[in-house]
């Protein structure tokens, strides 16, 4: 008895370990299938953007594997320890951010990093899940949709680390950061009515912002983009040379290594904010077609998350993280492709680049939590 | 306000609330990525054609290929100017963030001279920024060793091989060889800018330039694949340059090198024509200069040097030196007194040292003070009477003298096939009423007949009327080249002497004759040139000269001790040999050099043993 009890331990247990594991643990294996995809598909491109540098690769699976072993440790928090220790993000993050503007590490003409001696740290990248916590915590606290008044306090805590961020400065992760915190507010129900209002008024402060807050560089990447032939050497080169490798590359695309606009180096910043341009002259409309469609289910996973959501805070968090996650994607192709300024945001998980990786999956441990947690009604 | 939210979560609102945001946001995301799918049609699709020639055109690009330059060489083969590959420095200026600063870095490598750094500022102006300039040339094994070491802290900075004209002879015939020099903004205006796309060098004087088109060749090129920082990756198409013909000039370096070297430390000009085809042997014009320099840009110095020197070694006196062609004008005055029966072979003209005319004071002397006594023509050539020829002059009248020598080619461009020579000057009535608007004096002709007075002749003019009248009136135009070769091969591409026309020869006796008082000019105790003709393994025909530099005052003396030197008569030969079946005609002008039997007769005689002797000895040895 023993023995057969003691052998059928040895027999079932490790099935048994198996099955629990993909029970017990919590990730989302639809949105982890769409992530792993998109990384593999990333690797892919950067081999060819790197010019088949194996450095450049070696680093970025290390960093993939940091991050993803990041998400999976961010999955397992519970949400409503994500919302008691909310506030607590966001405060750290505002300190660090004060922190980066006195004794920050400059580097490309911004004060960014903060140096903790054994690695560097940018704390505006912290704020990218920060903020829309710290509002979807604030908002969630108190029925919805919300007041007036807390609207008002909700936009406070927006804009002073997106202020911070700006000041650094850091255009592409204020940017992001501030849409973050502006989604949550989407999210809770605002009337149409006033964030109709809340466009008029940024239309009304973008010239004041234009005049008196934006540094000469911002200006003239948003003059560049208006007219990139103005100056085709100098600013307007990087939207120049990105149209067209995008454009040569056609319907079918160059083919894999063979795209001649960004193995000839005519791509500026070919492996990281203008990946997308390598891509899209290598492998054509069909393989832009192809990534767009692995980005929308990452996309409609992530809002049927928000949906099934159980807590006023899981639903503004994961809502809000999700369309962050498009407004890089928008921005970056958007940039790339001539619709948009250059601001510095990455292709999410695409680009080379080890700290936004980080800070993405992080976003995506969140959206999983939010999911895996859910206390189901019918079992 | 605030009492009506702090009621009770109303879940199922919220829920639904919230639900239509999120299918609000699904249709904002389908929107968003909607139009950059647009965006990437309207890139990928319609502008497609667009962007790839934009593409092609970053990554392809056409480099001109400059064709080598055509060698040139002497009768005899030898080479007068050649290419040797020489090492030159080079920037892209695009390429170089600070160019002052490198400069000034590359100085403790290279020696690089203000003038070096000025030319390359110079050229800079006029070039696009991505184009390779060369800062220094002909740099030395030591340098191109030191640079090489540390090219990497270079970039944009490169050692080029080129190409590069050089003159082995330096000096040697330069006035007839020319020389190359980089491209001026001038010549940039009128030569053929795609012929030239890669070549920096053009002909700039002498057969140089003469015959660029023949040396230049066709321009080549290579259509290059080449990243972003201009480096070649590889080339996709290539057409090869044709490189210029190689040309084979009639100048004989020998004889040239005698003429130079008899010259030396004097001015002057010899000019030896073959007579059988107007093929010019040597011409020489001293000082000269050595071309090489000249190449890549002389430095300011050396060149103000030159430039500035009183004996002007830059100036070409074989074509554009106008001299008084003095006494060596009379072979041909007199040739026209026998031709026009003015005077006859017996005829004697009595001298008694000065002439005058009949209704004038003035008395025109002659250079012999006491008078030659009664000589024929043959004596007057012989002993170079100024008498007899005032007398002839006067009788010719000045019409039949001008009409005469025109036949000759005075007063006209020879047509050597080099640039710049001047016309000289034929007296005439014509001409004075022209240029003088004065009508023409009897004084005049009798100065006119012994080649003073308007009379200005270059020196090829003289070797070329020399040549006419050893050719029995057979004129072949003056040229330097005889034929070309196309590169890489070994036949020849002869060109025809060419033959510009003939004066007529009334009686033919006339021409022996004075064929023959020229004979006795250096062959005879009396000859004026006697000195050179005594101990000649051949006949020479000659006729020597002295052109007065200033005029000399009435009954003054000439006084050859107390003259500046660059006031003293010209000394002037021309010759022509073997008498029997000429060969070759000479003119020799020594600038000052007051003797024309004494000093440039000499001179002929040397050039004219190194042709006509030193050749004999080559084909017999």
């Amino acid at each position: 008895m023993a023995r057969s009890a003691l052998s059928q331990g040895f027999e079932n247990q490790p099935k048994a370990g198996a099955a629990g594991f993909f029970q017990t643990v919590h990730i989302d294996w639809p949105l982890m299938t769409g992530i792993v995809a998109l990384s593999l598909f990333g690797l892919m491109i950067l081999y060819s953007a790197s010019g088949e540098n194996w450095n450049t690769m070696t680093r970025q699976i290390i960093w993939l594997c940091i991050a993803f072993i990041v998400m999976f440790f961010t999955a397992q928090i519970p949400p409503h320890h994500l919302e008691f220790w909310a506030p607590w993000v966001f405060g750290l993050g505002l300190f660090f951010l004060v922190l980066v503007l006195l004794v920050g590490d400059v580097g490309k003409g911004a004060q960014r990093w903060l140096n903790f001696g054994l690695f560097r740290f940018q704390p505006s990248e912290m704020m990218k899940f920060a903020v829309p916590m710290m509002v979807a915590w604030y908002m969630a606290s108190k029925p919805l949709p919300p007041s007036g008044k807390r609207i008002l306090i909700a936009l406070l805590i927006i804009l002073v680390p997106v202020g911070l961020i700006a000041k650094q400065p850091d255009l592409g992760t204020s940017l992001l950061v501030g849409s973050a915190g502006l989604f949550v507010l989407l999210f809770t129900g605002l009337s149409w009515f006033l964030i109709g209002g809340f466009m008029v008024l940024l239309a009304a402060i973008a010239p004041v912002v234009w005049f008196f807050y934006m540094h000469d560089y911002q200006r003239q990447r948003v003059l560049t983009f208006l007219n990139p032939e103005n100056d085709p050497l100098g600013s307007g080169y990087h939207i120049i040379q990105s149209k067209i490798a995008i454009g040569s590359g056609g319907l079918y695309g160059k083919g894999w290594l063979n795209g001649t606009q960004s193995q000839l180096d005519f791509l500026p910043e070919r492996s990281t904010d203008f990946i997308f341009a390598v891509y899209a002259e290598e492998f054509g409309l069909v393989g832009v077609l192809g990534l767009l469609a692995i980005y929308l289910y990452i996309v409609f996973r992530g809002l049927v998350i928000a949906n099934q959501a159980q807590s006023s805070f899981g639903r503004l968090l994961a809502g809000s993280l999700v369309l962050t996650f498009v407004v890089y994607i928008v921005v970056n192709i958007g940039m790339v492709s001539g619709l948009l300024p250059v601001v510095g945001v990455p292709l999410p998980l695409i680009s080379y680049g080890g700290t936004s990786l980080v800070t993405l999956m992080i976003a995506f441990g969140l959206l999983m939590s939010i999911q895996t947690h859910r206390k189901l009604l019918t079992s | 306000m605030e009492h009506s939210h702090v009621k009770i979560r109303d879940h199922l609102r919220e829920t639904r609330i919230f639900t239509g945001r999120v299918i609000f946001a699904g249709v904002g995301v389908v929107i968003l990525i909607t139009v950059i799918i647009a965006r990437m049609a309207y890139l990928q699709i319609a502008s497609h054609e667009h962007f790839t020639t934009l593409s092609q055109n970053n990554r392809v690009s056409i480099v001109p290929v400059a064709p080598t330059r055509g060698l040139i060489f002497d009768r005899n083969g030898e080479v007068l100017a050649q290419n040797l590959p020489s090492f030159s420095l080079e920037l892209v200026p695009e390429k170089i963030d600070d160019v002052d600063a490198t400069i000034e870095e590359l100085k403790s490598i290279v020696a690089l001279s203000d003038d070096d750094i000025k030319q390359f500022h110079k050229s800079r102006r006029h070039s696009r920024a991505f184009q390779s300039l060369p800062l220094r040339f002909r740099l030395d094994e030591a340098e191109v060793a030191r640079f090489s070491v540390r090219q990497h802290q270079f970039p944009g900075v490169s050692i080029e091989a080129r190409l590069m004209r050089e003159y082995p002879h330096g000096a040697l015939g330069v006035h007839a060889l020319g020389y190359v020099g980089r491209i001026n903004e001038a010549e940039l205006k009128v030569l053929d800018v795609a012929d030239y796309n890669g070549t920096s060098h053009i002909g700039k004087t002498g057969v140089e330039k003469f015959y660029e088109d023949v040396l230049h060749g066709s321009v080549g090129f290579k259509k290059i694949e080449s990243n972003a920082r201009g480096r070649i990756l590889r080339v996709l198409e290539e057409e090869r340059p044709i490189p210029g013909q190689n040309i084979f000039l009639s100048l004989d370096a020998h004889v040239q090198q005698v003429a130079e070297k008899a010259l030396t430390d004097r001015r002057g000009a010899v000019v030896a024509i073959e007579t059988k085809t107007g093929g010019v042997i040597a011409l020489a014009s001293m000082p000269g200069f050595d071309p090489n320099p000249f190449v890549n840009g002389i430095d300011q110095k050396s060149y103000r040097a030159l430039a500035s020197s009183l004996d002007r070694p830059l100036f070409n006196r074989a074509i554009k030196g106008r001299y008084p062609p003095g006494s060596t004008l009379k072979p041909f005055v007199g040739l026209a007194g026998l031709e026009y029966d003015i005077v006859t072979t017996g005829m004697k003209i009595p001298c008694r040292g000065w002439y005058q005319l009949s209704n004038d004071e003035h008395k025109y002397r002659d250079w012999k003070r006491e008078g030659h006594g009664s000589l024929t023509l043959l004596g007057a050539i012989r002993e170079s009477c100024d008498v007899y020829f005032y007398d002839l002059a006067l009788n010719l009248g000045i019409d039949r003298i001008a009409q005469f020598n025109a036949q000759f080619g005075f007063g006209k461009t020879t047509g050597i096939d080099i640039y710049g020579e001047t016309s000289g000057l034929l007296p005439s009535r014509e001409w004075k009423r022209r240029a003088k608007h004065e009508s023409w004096y009897p004084g005049e002709t009798l100065i006119t007949g012994i080649g003073q007075g308007f009379n200005v002749t270059s020196p090829i003019q003289l070797a070329v009327g020399t040549a006419i009248l050893a050719n029995y009136g057979l004129h072949f135009k003056p040229r330097l080249v005889y034929a070309t070769q196309q590169s890489g091969q070994k036949d020849l591409q002869y060109l025809d002497p060419e033959i510009i026309g003939t004066v007529p020869v009334l009686d033919k006796a006339n021409w022996d004759y004075m064929i023959n008082s020229m004979k006795k000019v250096v062959h005879s105790n009396r000859g004026t040139a006697r000195k050179i003709g005594h101990d000649a393994p051949y006949k020479i025909a000659g006729k020597t000269g002295t052109a007065q530099v200033f005029g000399i005052a009435q009954d003054a003396e000439y006084d050859q001790e107390n003259l500046e030197d660059h006031l003293r008569d010209h000394a002037l030969f021309i010759a022509f040999a073997p008498v029997e079946s000429p060969e070759i005609a000479v003119a020799v002008i020594v600038e000052n050099g007051e003797s024309g039997g004494g000093v440039a007769a000499p001179i002929a005689r040397k050039v004219l043993d190194a042709y006509l002797v030193n050749r004999n000895k080559k084909k017999h040895g």
